[in-house]
C-alpha cells in the first residue's frame, strides 16, 4: 500500500461529499440543517465549515458553431474532518475539485485534492471566489470559470440571467423519509460562453450553465445506495431539478423542483417525480441507465432524457457518471444527468 | 514396475551413503552461498527502493532552491495556483531519525510506502498530533505525542508523517525542503522563473540514486555468490558422474530385464530432482543463516560508505525460496547433463564392467585441452578489446572456465616433468601414482582453483578500492578541520574568529548545474597551496592550476568526463561563460558529475551562493583546542565541526567492516573447495586399494603410504594455488579495468598485496591438508587383510 491507499482512505470523506451510500455516520459536532432556513447572500455563497460537506457544482450544456453538443463540469467539494477551520496544515477542511468536458465521442476528466488552511484551495463569499490550484470560479453573477487537466482545459465567462432558486422547502431539501436533509439552492440561469481547449484544438462554445450549492452534515440515510439526479433546461425558459435516491429495498425517494422561467420554484415531495430507465449502456464494466423517461405529471412533464455520450464516466477517486443530456417529449431542451452508487 | 526400478536405483545410495552425502552437501552448500548472497543483495535493494519510493528520488523531478535553503510554504501554494502539480516534502533529523513529512493529498502514486491499516483513520494522519509510520526502532526514538504506526515498508531509520506534523516536530513551521514534480502536468502552467525564480528543477534519476552507487558493492557479492555456486556445482558434477559410472551394471541389468531406456532415464531424473529439491531446501535455509549473520556488517558498510540505510534484519521473502530451489534444480541439471548424455547413448549390453572415472577423463583430455585453449584465447582477445558490462562478464566467464579446464592438463605436464626428474624408485612411484590419481581429483582441484582465484580477485579489488579511496580521502580532506555555519552571518563570525589561529581558511561553495546536458555540481576553489600540493589528476594539461585560477579553465571529475566524452582542452559553457577543461580527477563514490572553478569565477556566476562550509588549515595538534574554543566562544554545536582525522578513521572503520564480509566469504568458499577435495579423496580411497596393495607388498609401510597420501594432497593444492594466483590477478584486473568502468564510470588503479595472497595460499593449503587428513589416516589403518585380498581376488 502507498499514498494511493491513503487516498482510498480519503474516499469515504469525499464519497460522503458525493452523497454515496453506506455513509450514514453520525454528525458528531457538526451542525445539522434545520427546516425553514434563512439564506443570506452573498455570505452563503461562501463555505460553511461547521457542516461536514459542501459543494459548488457547476454544469453547462454547450454548442460550438457547427451545432455539436458539449458538456462541461466544474466542481469544488469541501469535506471537513472536524467542524472548524484554522490556519496551516492542521486545518481539518479538505478540498477536492473535479473538472470534465464531454463531447459526443470523448470524455475528459481530471481531479485535484488540496488541504485547507494553506491557501491552496478555498472559497471566499464576497467578492465571490472559489479555487483549487489553478482552477478558478470568480464572481457569482458575472464571473469567469477555468480549469485545466493533462489533456484538456477551458476558460469561460458566466452571466446570470435569473435569480438564485431555493430547492426543496425554501432551501431545505429533504433526502429521505427519515428526515435527512441538506441546504440547497441553485443558479440555473447562467448564460455561458468561452473556449474549450481540447486535443483537437480550441473550440469556441456558448450555452447555458447551472450552479448547485448544497451543504449538509449527513445527506443520506443508511439504506440509500446512490442517486440519479437531473437538471433540465427547457427551451421555453423553464427549468426542472429532480432526483431519485435508490434504497436497498428497491424503493425510491424522489424529489423535484419546477422552476418557472422567472425563477419561481415549485417544490414537489416524494412520489411526484417518476424516473424510469429505458436503456442501459455498459459503462466501465457495469450497466448504467443512459436513457430515461422522466415524468412530473403535476407540471405535465413527460420527457425522454438521452445521454449525449453514454460513456461520461468520471474516473475520479470516487467514480461516478456525470454528463450532458438532450430532452425530447412534452418539452425539449438540454440538461445534465448524474448517477452514483452503481456497482 | 516403476516402483521396483526406483527401488533398485535408490539402493545404490543406500550402499554408498558417502556419495549421497557428497551430492546433497555439495548442492546445499552451492545453493546456500548463492542464496545467501542474493538474500543480502535483495534485502539491501529493498531498503533502497523503500527509501527511493519514500522520497520520490530517482522517480520524479524535483524543485529545490538553488542555494539549497528551504523554501517558503507560500512558494508551494503559488506554484500550485499557477498550474504546477507539485507535492511538498520536508525532511530533517531528530535524534538520529530521519523525519520525512509529506502531503498525502498531493503526493504522486507510489510515493511513500505508508502501510495504512484497513479502516485507517486518515483524519488522524492529517490532523494534530498526527501519525508517524516507520520501523519500530525509528518510532521508539521519536518524542511522545505523535501516534506511532509500525510500517515495515518504510526505509529503515526513517519515519513518514504528514507535512504539518513534521514541520511541528522539526520546529520548521512554514518551510518546505523540496517539491516533487508530478509526472503528468496540466496543459498550461506559468513559467517556473516567474512564479518561483529561486527554484531550480532537478531531473529525475540523478545523483541521489543510492542503488547505482552501491552497485559496485553488490557486484562483488554477486561475483562471490556465483563463483561459490560454480564450485559447488563442480562437486555435484563429480558426485553424479561417479554415481552414474558405478550404476552402469544396474542400468544394464534393468534394461536387459526390459525396462525402457526412456523410463529409466525419467526415473533417474526424478531421483535427482528430488535430491535437488531436498538439498536446495537445506541450502536456502543455510543461506538464510549466512545472510543473517553477514547482514549487519553489510548494512554497516553500506551506511558508512554510501549513506544508504539498510535494515539490519532479514525478512524471509518467498522469492528466495523459489529462486534458491530453482538454482538448485538448474545446477543439478547442468551437473548431470553429461552423465545423462552418456547414459542415453549407451548400447544395451555395454558398460557392464565398472570403469574408473579416470579412464573416461583421460580419453577426453585432448578435447578438453583444445576447449580450454580456445576459451583462454577468447578471454585474451576479450581482455584486449572488451568494453561494456556484458563483454566484461564474458571475459570473466571464459577466463575462469578455460582455466578450470586447463588445470588438469597443466598439472599433468608438471607431474610428468617431476616424474622424469625424479631419482629413486619411491620418488618415481610417488609421481607416477600422483599423476594416475589426477583425473579423479581434477574436479575438486578445479573447485579449489576457482575458489582461490575468486578470493585473490575479489580481495585485490576490494583492497585496491580501499587504498585508492583512502588516498583520495587524503587528497580531498587535506584541511585539518571543517566547519559548517548556519547562515552567512555566522560564517563571517567564524572567519573572523579562526583567521588569526589558522594558516588558511578555505571556503567550500557549490552550485547545481548542467554540464553537457548532465546534472553536475560546480565548486568554487580558492587559490591555495592546499589544492596545488595535494590534488592528483588522472590527466592534466600544462599549467592547469594557473589556468583555473586565471578564471578560464576548470577541472572535471572522471565520471563527467566518461559520460559526456569531455576531454582535456574541450570547452564547457557555464552560464554563458566558456571554460576549458584543464584536468580530470578521480572522484570515487560520487555518482554525479563535478567541476571545479576558481573562487572569483564562481562568485561571478553564482553571486547568490555564500559559502557556509570552510576547510581550516592549521597544525593537527591545535585542532582539538580550536574546536573546544569555537564551541565555547561561538556557541557552535558539535555537529558543526568535523575533524579530518575523525572522518578518515570513520572511513577506515567502514572498510574494516567490508573486510569482515569479504573474509567471511573467502573462508566459506575455501571451505567448500576443501570439502570437494575431501569427498574426492574419500571416493577414490576405495578404488585405490588395488593400486596401493602392490606398493605395500613391496615394502612400503601403511603409515608411509598414508603420509605420502597427505603429501600428495598438499602438493597438488600448492600447485593449484600457484596457478590460481595469476588467474586471480587477471580476474581482479578484469573487474577493475573493464567491469568497474562499464558499471560505474571510473577505473580504479590495481594494487597487489603479496602478503594477503600468501595468507590465502596458506588457507588453501590448510583446507587441502584438513581434507586429506582423514583419508590418509584411514589408509594408514587399512587392515592388511584388505590389501592382501587384492592378490587373492581379481575383483
Amino acid at each position: 500500500m502507498n499514498v494511493k491507499t491513503i487516498l482510498l482512505c480519503l474516499v469515504p470523506v469525499f464519497a460522503q461529499a458525493q452523497g454515496f451510500a453506506g455513509l450514514g455516520s453520525g454528525a458528531d459536532g457538526f451542525a445539522i440543517p434545520q427546516p425553514d432556513p434563512q439564506f443570506s447572500f452573498p455570505a452563503d455563497h461562501g463555505a460553511h465549515p461547521d457542516f461536514r460537506i459542501e459543494w459548488w457544482y457547476l454544469t453547462a450544456n454547450l454548442k460550438d458553431a457547427d451545432g455539436t453538443d458539449y458538456g462541461l463540469q466544474w466542481t469544488l467539494f469541501r469535506s471537513a474532518m472536524a467542524p472548524q477551520t484554522q490556519e496551516g496544515w492542521d486545518d481539518p477542511q479538505l478540498w477536492m475539485g473535479h473538472a470534465a468536458v464531454t463531447t459526443p465521442d470523448d470524455h475528459f476528466v481530471t481531479e485535484r485534492l488540496a488541504r485547507g488552511g494553506i491557501g491552496q484551495a478555498g472559497v471566499v463569499a464576497d467578492p465571490f471566489a472559489a479555487w483549487i490550484d489553478d482552477w478558478r470560479f470568480d464572481g457569482i453573477d458575472v464571473g469567469t470559470l477555468s480549469a485545466t487537466g493533462p489533456d484538456f482545459g477551458y476558460d469561460m465567462q458566466l452571466t446570470a440571467s435569473g435569480p438564485f432558486v431555493r430547492q426543496g422547502k425554501k432551501g431545505y431539501s429533504v433526502k429521505s423519509a427519515s428526515g435527512q436533509a441538506s441546504y440547497y439552492y441553485s443558479q440555473p440561469f447562467y448564460d455561458i460562453a468561452g473556449t474549450l481547449h481540447l486535443p483537437q484544438g480550441e473550440i469556441a462554445v456558448t450555452g447555458t450553465a447551472w450552479l448547485d450549492r448544497e451543504w449538509s452534515s449527513q445527506p443520506l440515510s443508511g439504506d440509500q445506495t446512490g442517486w440519479d439526479w437531473f437538471s433540465l433546461s427547457f427551451d421555453d425558459g423553464a427549468r426542472m431539478m429532480g432526483f431519485r435516491l435508490r434504497q436497498t429495498d428497491g424503493a425510491d425517494y424522489t424529489s423535484a423542483t419546477w422552476i418557472a422561467p422567472d425563477g419561481t420554484p415549485t417544490p414537489y415531495e416524494d412520489g411526484s417525480l417518476r424516473a424510469t430507465p429505458l436503456e442501459v449502456s455498459q459503462v466501465a464494466g457495469r450497466d448504467m441507465p443512459t436513457r430515461w423517461r422522466l415524468e412530473l405529471p403535476a407540471q405535465g412533464v413527460d420527457v425522454t432524457v438521452q445521454a449525449i455520450n453514454t460513456q461520461a464516466w468520471m474516473t475520479t477517486s470516487v467514480p461516478y457518471w456525470e454528463g450532458p443530456v438532450t430532452i425530447d417529449g412534452t418539452q425539449s431542451g438540454t440538461g445534465y444527468l448524474e448517477m452514483t452508487g452503481y456497482e | 514396475m516403476t516402483r521396483a526400478v526406483f527401488a533398485a536405483l535408490l539402493s545404490h545410495w543406500k550402499r554408498n551413503p558417502l556419495q549421497l552425502f557428497t551430492l546433497l552437501a555439495g548442492l546445499a552448500l552451492a545453493t546456500a552461498l548463492w542464496s545467501g548472497v542474493q538474500a543480502i543483495n535483495s534485502e539491501a535493494k529493498a531498503s533502497y527502493n523503500a527509501a527511493a519510493a519514500t522520497l520520490g528520488e530517482g522517480t520524479f523531478d524535483q524543485l529545490i532552491r538553488r542555494d539549497g535553503q528551504p523554501m517558503a510554504q507560500d512558494t508551494y501554494v503559488a506554484l500550485r495556483r499557477a498550474g504546477w502539480l507539485v507535492s511538498p516534502v520536508i525532511e530533517g533529523r531528530l535524534d538520529g531519525v530521519r523525519i520525512v513529512g509529506l502531503d498525502p493529498l498531493t503526493s504522486f502514486g507510489g510515493l511513500g510506502p505508508v502501510q495504512v491499516a484497513q479502516g485507517a483513520d486518515i483524519a488522524g494522519f492529517l490532523t494534530a498530533p498526527g501519525q508517524a509510520f516507520g520501523h519500530q526502532d525509528a518510532l521508539d526514538a521519536l518524542p511522545p505525542g505523535i501516534a506511532k504506526v509500525v510500517a515495515p515498508d518504510v526505509a529503515p531509520g526513517t519515519v513518514i508523517m504528514d507535512i504539518g506534523a513534521a514541520q511541528r516536530l522539526l520546529d520548521r513551521q512554514g518551510q518546505i525542503d523540496r517539491l516533487i514534480v508530478g509526472p503528468v502536468q496540466p496543459i498550461r502552467q506559468a513559467p517556473l522563473d516567474t512564479i518561483a525564480p529561486l527554484l531550480s528543477r532537478q531531473i529525475a534519476h540523478t545523483g541521489s540514486d543510492i542503488g547505482r552507487l552501491t552497485d559496485s558493492f553488490h557486484l562483488n557479492l554477486t561475483a562471490f555468490g556465483l563463483l561459490s555456486f560454480a564450485v559447488g556445482i563442480f562437486i555435484v558434477n563429480g558426485a553424479i558422474g561417479l554415481a552414474f559410472e558405478q550404476r552402469r551394471p544396474v542400468v544394464r541389468t534393468l534394461r536387459a530385464l526390459g525396462v525402457p531406456l526412456r523410463r529409466l532415464m525419467a526415473l533417474m531424473a526424478a531421483e535427482l530432482a528430488i535430491m535437488a529439491l531436498v538439498a536446495g531446501g537445506i541450502g536456502v535455509a543455510l543461506g538464510y543463516v549466512i545472510a543473517s549473520l553477514l547482514l549487519p556488517d553489510v548494512a554497516a558498510t553500506l551506511q558508512g560508505l554510501y549513506g544508504a540505510t539498510v535494515a539490519g534484519t532479514l525478512q524471509l521473502r518467498p522469492s528466495w525460496w523459489l529462486s534458491g530451489l530453482g538454482i538448485a534444480l538448474g545446477g543439478t541439471a547442468m551437473a548431470a547433463a553429461a552423465a545423462f548424455w552418456r547414459l542415453a547413448r549407451l548400447p544395451l549390453l555395454a558398460g557392464g564392467s565398472p570403469r574408473a572415472l579416470s579412464m573416461a577423463a583421460g580419453r577426453s583430455a585432448q578435447v578438453q585441452g583444445l576447449i580450454a585453449l580456445a576459451l583462454l584465447a577468447l578471454a585474451a582477445a576479450l581482455g584486449l578489446t572488451a568494453q561494456g558490462l556484458i563483454a566484461g562478464f564474458a571475459l570473466l566467464g571464459t577466463m575462469l572456465i578455460g582455466a578450470a579446464l586447463a588445470l588438469p592438463l597443466i598439472l599433468d605436464r608438471v607431474l610428468a616433468l617431476a616424474e622424469r626428474l625424479a631419482t629413486g624408485v619411491r620418488a618415481q612411484w610417488f609421481w607416477a601414482d600422483t599423476r594416475q590419481q589426477l583425473p579423479g581429483l581434477s574436479l575438486a582441484l578445479a573447485a579449489l582453483l576457482l575458489a582461490m582465484a575468486a578470493n585473490v580477485g575479489v580481495s585485490t579489488m576490494v583492497s585496491s578500492f580501499r587504498l585508492t579511496f583512502t588516498g583520495f580521502l587524503d587528497q580531498r580532506l587535506a584541511s585539518e578541520l571543517y566547519v559548517t555555519a548556519e547562515d552567512p552571518a555566522q560564517a563571517a563570525q567564524i572567519i573572523a574568529y579562526v583567521t588569526p589561529r589558522t594558516r588558511a581558511v578555505l571556503p567550500i561553495a557549490s552550485a547545481p548545474v548542467q554540464i553537457a546536458g548532465l546534472p553536475a555540481e560546480v565548486f568554487g576553489t580558492r587559490d591555495d597551496a592546499t589544492y596545488r600540493d595535494n590534488w592528483r589528476f588522472l590527466q592534466t594539461a600544462e599549467g592547469a592550476w594557473d589556468a583555473v585560477f586565471d578564471g578560464d579553465a576548470l577541472f572535471i571529475n572522471e565520471q563527467l568526463s566518461r559520460r559526456s566524452g569531455l576531454t582535456l582542452g574541450d570547452t564547457v559553457p557555464l552560464d554563458g561563460r566558456d571554460f576549458r577543461v584543464a584536468g580530470i580527477y578521480g572522484d570515487y563514490g560520487n555518482p554525479i558529475g563535478q567541476a571545479i572553478i576558481a573562487e572569483p569565477a564562481f562568485t561571478t556566476l553564482f553571486p547568490e551562493i555564500e559559502p557556509l562550509r570552510f576547510g581550516l588549515r592549521l597544525p593537527a595538534t591545535d585542532v582539538p583546542a580550536l574546536v573546544t574554543d569555537m564551541e565555547r566562544d561561538l556557541n557552535l554545536p558539535p555537529s558543526a565541526t568535523i575533524n579530518q582525522a575523525g572522518i578518515k578513521q570513520f572511513s577506515l572503520d567502514i572498510f574494516d567492516r567490508t573486510f569482515t564480509v569479504t573474509t567471511a566469504l573467502n573462508i566459506l568458499t575455501l571451505a567448500v573447495a576443501g570439502f570437494a577435495i575431501l569427498m574426492s579423496l574419500l571416493t577414490l580411497a576405495a578404488l585405490r586399494v588395488p593400486q596401493l596393495a602392490p606398493a605395500w607388498a613391496m615394502g612400503f609401510t601403511r603409515r608411509e603410504l598414508g603420509r605420502l597420501e597427505l603429501i600428495r594432497a598438499v602438493l597438488l593444492a600448492t600447485l593449484t594455488a600457484t596457478i590460481a594466483l595469476p588467474l586471480g590477478l587477471a580476474l581482479a584486473w578484469a573487474l577493475l579495468a573493464i567491469v568497474n568502468v562499464a558499471a560505474f564510470g571510473w577505473r580504479l588503479p590495481m594494487y597487489v598485496f603479496p602478503l594477503d595472497y600468501l595468507k590465502l595460499g596458506g588457507f588453501a593449503l590448510i583446507a587441502a591438508t584438513l581434507a586429506a587428513l582423514w583419508p590418509a589416516w584411514r589408509l594408514s589403518r587399512t587392515p592388511p587383510s584388505d590389501l592382501l585380498k587384492v592378490f587373492s581376488n581379481e575383483r
